[in-house]
């Protein structure tokens, strides 16, 4: 079984690093980080580190590289969460 | 690495080198001094007939020191194979004291962590006198870039 994952916990971690407010406003599974939400590359660091102590887990290099969307940020949550 | 290859890998040339020697360095910490000279650029204009070193230039010899030679340091030989370079993400800098022409400056590093590329340090800097200067938090990104050769 696995454990589902607090989206508004998620969210929470990601808000105060968004730029793009209006984006964020309109959120959606696709929405890109850096295109979309002008994320920087050193504050998508603190998202993943944050990410690691919320839920317990541990991203390797190859896993941050794809956590650019809400979605794709669930898909190595869950995996890893499953994995551990 | 050695403290000397260290030196010899930064970016950085005059009147923008605020790097003299690395004292000290290992996974954790980093140690380096700079001695501030007479006739640094900043100081004809910073400020008119009162030469005191600008924040800035604190700010940016905190950065030599503590982000951007330690982590020439903790990348290795990747440095030596790849063309790389140092962006600073963020600065977090408390200022304690002014610092003079002729003044030397100690910067002390100690990694909070280094992941994903990403650099963070708490530095410190200290006057001959080892008073508290300046002191904050900076981080900065590795960006490789392709095809050394």
């Amino acid at each position: 079984m696995s454990k589902e994952i607090n989206i508004e916990e998620l969210k929470s971690i990601i808000e105060p690093y968004v730029q793009n407010k209006e984006n964020w406003d309109n959120l959606t599974d696709e929405t890109d980080f850096i295109n979309d939400l002008e994320i920087n590359s050193a504050n998508l660091v603190d998202i993943v580190l944050d990410i690691e102590d919320a839920f317990e887990i541990e991203i390797d290099n190859e896993s941050m590289e794809q956590m650019l969307t809400i979605k794709s940020s669930i898909t190595v949550i869950k995996d890893k969460i499953n994995n551990k | 690495m050695t403290k000397e290859e260290i030196i010899s890998h930064l970016p950085y040339t005059k009147p923008f080198h605020f790097v003299d020697k690395i004292t000290k360095v290992s996974l954790e910490t980093i140690e380096g001094e700079y001695l501030f000279k007479e006739d640094e650029f900043f100081y004809k204009g910073h400020f008119k007939n009162k030469p005191i070193t600008p924040g800035v230039i604190l700010t940016e010899c905190m950065a030599q020191i503590g982000l951007v030679s330690f982590g020439i340091f903790l990348l290795g030989n990747i440095v030596k194979n790849e063309e790389i370079s140092l962006a600073m993400s963020s600065t977090d800098i408390q200022f304690y004291k002014a610092v003079l022409p002729l003044e030397k400056v100690i910067v002390k590093a100690e990694k909070i962590y280094f992941r994903f590329n990403k650099l963070k340090c708490e530095v410190s800097m200290l006057n001959e006198n080892k008073k508290i200067v300046a002191k904050g938090i900076i981080a900065g990104m590795i960006i490789k870039n392709e095809n050394k050769n």
